[in-house]
């Protein structure tokens, strides 16, 4: 029984904990977070600043160390991976957007989504045909040879997303991803990312202060001083 | 080939900054490797010297001659295949800024011990009929436009008056190191002169030029021509070519090893100017790299990117100096003649620029290497916005 929840749930988050340490102070952050994100969930993280919820972002992402507690992905204790193993599991598992879309300027779009293609064994000729269907699922196939500073941002969050996608993640996580976007390029990605969840089967994670956004979800969760308030379905 | 393009895409992202970096790397090198040529200048005598030539000169000062009759004693010594003699002249050419090495030597001998000044049979013989005659090297007669059968004037300084001589031979180096600025001329001329005037400077030599059979038997030799001429009023000091050089070089050490010193100090500047420009670039792109690194890309992977950069940079300032050198190098050889007339840049002053450079870009980059591999990804993300 509980095996068969493991495989429906993609991420089985127990007891997980944070803090930081500021000024020779030690300032919590999560306390004692459970709950379960279930494959091709789309889930929304809520909360005032300082909730929490960019960390617990983070800390399922991997790209932070949890305190207490254990974060399962797929089936693997995340918070047991070394550096190494870790950034190996990020490569394979996490699509990573975030708010500022974070592209690298000095490349085109195309050569942007090819990053992280870069650490698998794909020949070149594959490569370009990966790069080239994410280019296409975000509509950008005319932009490939464009750099990010001659993209608008909708067109940047879309190049970031093909980039979070192209090496086929099993979760999305995504950092405000319409916090810097006016309210039709919010409307866009925010549908190219539902998209990405019925059609693809995409497991969304979203941090989010927009309510609006997190309509799109179809799960939202609350946090406050860093503790889980409540599960709200939109 | 895809490393390679971010690579150089990333040294030009400031391109103000990289090339301002990238000449003041060029002029580091530049001034490296004419400094370091400066000093090869230097001792330019000291590496054309000859294994089979022994000076003999007074043992208590260069200042003092030797009886010219010392040469058929010395002539005697066992291991000695032939002796020459010179006096160094020390006349101008029209003025004082027109100095130049000069000697008055005996044509014959002399030219036998030094192969290396290169002279055709005709102009040779020419030299050695004449007691008039003069040759030149190449380079000084470049200098002064000077042509075979061209009337020359010295001013003598050491021998008082004014020398008339005729250019019989234009001299060339056998060897790059050999200097094609000096100016010879009949010993027997000047000593003529001084038996009619200064009748107690005559019959003198300034030194003894004595080659030797076998190299290895120099110590030897050296000292059976010393012992020659112990408790005489003028006994002699002989010594290798090379050492003779060298103690005119080390009466200038000091200047030697200060030239030496900036040089290194031109290297440790341009260091730290490199790793200020690759601080700055890590820092900016601490959040690029907590991208990276978020996306599954290794530390070695960053370590990669910055190394590469640094070296990027280094490397284009470094062939843009060495490419820069030879022509400068010759122009300022050009300009020094009566300095330096062996003006040449060495392949070891290119292996170093090279070394000093890899070097240059390795260390500019440890640090922010150090600070953007530590760097966590959570804190990276942090500063983009």
């Amino acid at each position: 029984m509980d095996n068969c929840r493991e495989q429906q749930n993609v991420v089985s988050i127990r007891g997980v904990a944070k803090s930081y340490q500021r000024g020779g102070q030690i300032v919590p952050v999560l306390e004692d977070i459970t709950f379960e994100i279930e494959r091709g969930e789309f889930l929304a993280l809520m909360g005032p600043s300082g909730s929490g919820k960019s960390t617990l972002l983070n800390l399922i992402a991997g790209i932070d160390k949890v305190d207490a507690g254990s974060i399962i992905v797929n089936g693997v204790d995340i918070v047991t991976l070394d550096e190494s193993s870790l950034a190996d599991w990020r490569a394979a598992h996490v699509g990573f957007i975030f708010q500022f879309y974070n592209l690298i300027p000095v490349l085109t779009a195309f050569e942007n989504v090819e990053l992280p293609l870069l650490l698998t064994s794909l020949s070149r000729r594959e490569r370009r045909d990966h790069v080239e269907a994410a280019l296409s699922v975000v509509s950008l196939q005319d932009r490939v040879t464009h750099y990010p500073s001659q993209l608008s941002g909708g067109q940047q969050q879309r190049v970031a997303i093909a980039r979070a996608i192209v090496s086929d993640p099993s979760i999305l996580v995504a950092d405000e991803p319409t916090g810097d976007l006016d309210r039709v390029s919010a409307g866009e990605i925010l549908g190219l990312m539902g998209r990405l969840n019925s059609e693809f089967g995409k497991t969304i994670i979203m941090v989010t202060h927009d309510p609006r956004a997190a309509e799109k979800a179809h799960s939202i969760r609350h946090l406050e001083k860093g503790v889980m308030v409540d599960n709200v379905h939109p | 080939m895809f490393i390679l393009k971010l690579l150089s895409r990333n040294a030009l992202r400031h391109r103000l900054r990289t090339l301002l970096t990238i000449l003041g790397i060029t002029i580091a090198i530049l001034a490296f490797g004419l400094l370091r040529t400066v000093v090869s200048a230097w001792y330019a005598g000291v590496n054309a010297s000859s294994s089979t030539r022994l000076i003999t000169r007074n043992a208590v000062s260069l200042v003092f001659s030797m009886p010219v009759s010392y040469l058929e004693r010395i002539k005697r010594v066992e291991g000695v295949k032939g002796v020459s003699y010179a006096n160094w002249f020390g006349g101008v050419y029209i003025t004082e800024k027109n100095f130049f090495p000069n000697f008055a030597i005996e044509p014959s001998s002399y030219l036998d011990l030094y192969p290396e000044f290169t002279l055709s049979a005709e102009q040779k013989r020419a030299f050695v009929m004449d007691r008039k005659s003069c040759v030149a090297g190449r380079k000084l007669a470049e200098r002064y436009g000077w042509k075979i059968g061209d009337s020359i004037t010295l001013k003598g300084t050491i021998f008082p008056g004014t020398w008339e001589f005729v250019l019989r031979g234009i001299y060339s180096g056998a060897e790059q190191s050999t200097d094609e600025g000096q100016f010879f001329f009949h010993w027997d001329y000047l000593n003529e002169s001084l038996r009619k005037t200064v009748a107690r400077r005559a019959d003198q030599a300034g030194v003894f030029i004595v080659g030797v059979k076998i190299p290895q038997a120099a110590a030897e030799t050296s000292l059976a021509v010393d012992a020659l001429f112990k408790n005489s009023l003028a006994e002699t000091l002989t010594e290798t070519e090379k050492a003779f050089q060298l103690s005119f070089v080390s009466m200038t050490e000091a200047i030697v090893v200060a030239i030496r010193i900036v040089s290194y100090v031109v290297i440790i500047i341009i260091m730290v100017v490199v790793a200020n420009t690759m601080a700055m670039t890590a820092r900016e792109r601490i959040g690029e790299y907590a991208i990276f690194k978020a996306m599954g890309f290794r530390s070695w992977h960053i370590t990669g990117m910055i190394f590469g950069e640094s070296l990027f940079i280094t490397t284009c300032g470094c062939s843009i100096g060495i490419l820069l050198t030879f022509p400068v190098a010759a122009r300022f050889g050009e300009m020094m003649g009566a300095f330096f007339p062996v003006f040449h840049v060495e392949p070891m002053t290119i292996y170093l620029d090279i070394a000093f450079s890899l070097i240059v870009g390795i260390i500019a980059a440890i640090f922010p290497t150090a600070r953007a591999v530590r760097i966590r990804i959570a804190d990276g993300l942090r500063r983009i916005g």
